[in-house]
């Protein structure tokens, strides 16, 4: 339950007005590293939902440095690939750290894995 | 202390029980591989485990109570926690969840607390945020306890103007205690322009057959026959 860095994908800025939602600024103090199984099947069906450039730049904030800048053309076939795409994906635990918004710089943070995302009387 | 346990341990089993009720109210499709589902005011994390229990999901809970989340957090499911008021929106990018399930939450949409500008705000903060985070064709059963007609009113008003189709299917709609109220969403186009497009109508067996047990339960303890038995 310590966020992963397949959640930070999917998530957006929850400020009202902002229009630069996506994707919020990743950044972490304590990392912990898991060793799920490898699933094959899990890896394929997430290629086509992950925005792969958010997911370059967050592996980088947990320095994790395995993941290929740009998606590699057979990339659904590429097992080897697929090991550390699922890997980046599931197997990094940000238990302290930041989640920032582009727009507003304004910071949500994350401690124990769970991220802040509550917002302040003047900022709904 | 066996009291309080056994009390406890029904009250686990009765938010597992709505859990799985809204999971089978998803209608989710079978053999499609791993889905994403949201659940709304997740506490402890009983869903969390029901869904993973499920099979192959991946979760991402969010409740407004730190004490709650931090139950959650020591559990055995492998979702993702959020500290989060869904009265502020479920920020996800367009089409992320595959279906959303909520457990005893979104009555406090209606939070009488506050005022009623507020309230408006909220749920169109929380029932448009949830269309958009749904992938077309994906469905919410939220599980909620309203106070009054009024209530349910309010927020299956919201709910539509925000896009949802669907609406609300009751439980045991015979029994005060036992009565239970599921907010069955649909975002997707609507096929057949007819009003209100209610979901397929869930198998509610169990519920004929429960209603009939507990009649006749009560009745022979009255030592009363039964109407339309034969002793009757």
């Amino acid at each position: 339950q310590i966020m992963r860095l397949i959640t930070h994908n999917f998530l957006q800025c929850n400020l009202p007005k902002v229009t630069d939602k996506y994707p919020l600024i990743l950044q972490a103090t304590k990392v912990e590293q898991k060793e799920k199984e490898f699933e094959p099947e899990m890896a394929v069906a997430m290629l086509r939902k992950v925005e792969y450039e958010v997911l370059v730049a967050a592996a980088k904030a947990v320095e994790y440095n395995e993941l290929p800048d740009t998606l590699p053309d057979n990339a659904e076939s590429n097992e080897e690939f697929l090991k550390v795409f699922h890997h980046a994906l599931f197997n990094v635990d940000v238990v302290e750290g930041t989640l920032t918004c582009k727009e507003t710089g304004r910071v949500f943070p994350i401690s124990n894995g769970i991220p802040n995302m509550l917002l302040k009387e003047d900022e709904v | 202390e066996a009291k309080r346990y056994s009390r406890n341990n029904h009250m686990v089993d009765v938010q597992r029980g709505l859990a799985a009720r809204c999971l089978e109210l998803l209608h989710l499709p079978e053999d499609t591989g791993p889905l994403m589902i949201l659940d709304v005011g997740c506490g402890s994390g009983l869903s969390g485990e029901v869904i993973e229990e499920a099979g192959g999901h991946f979760m991402i809970g969010m409740d407004i109570s730190p004490a709650m989340l931090e139950i959650a957090r020591h559990k055995e499911f492998e979702g993702d926690l959020f500290l989060w008021d869904m009265g502020h929106g479920v920020s996800f990018r367009p089409g992320t969840f595959d279906g959303v399930i909520s457990v005893s939450a979104v009555q406090w949409l209606c939070n009488s607390d506050t005022k009623h500008n507020k309230i408006s705000r909220r749920m169109k903060a929380f029932f448009d945020s949830l269309y958009a985070a749904l992938k077309r064709g994906g469905r919410a059963a939220l599980q909620f306890y309203p106070q009054n007609a009024q209530q349910i009113e309010l927020l299956t008003r919201f709910a539509m103007q925000s896009g949802f189709t669907g609406g609300v299917v009751v439980d045991y709609p015979n029994s005060t205690k036992a009565k239970k109220y599921y907010m069955c969403l649909f975002a997707g186009q609507q096929i057949h322009q007819q009003g209100v497009a209610l979901p397929p109508r869930p198998n509610l067996s169990h519920v004929q057959v429960e209603f009939e047990r507990r009649r006749k339960e009560r009745h022979s303890r009255n030592n009363r026959a039964v109407k339309g038995s034969r002793q009757w």
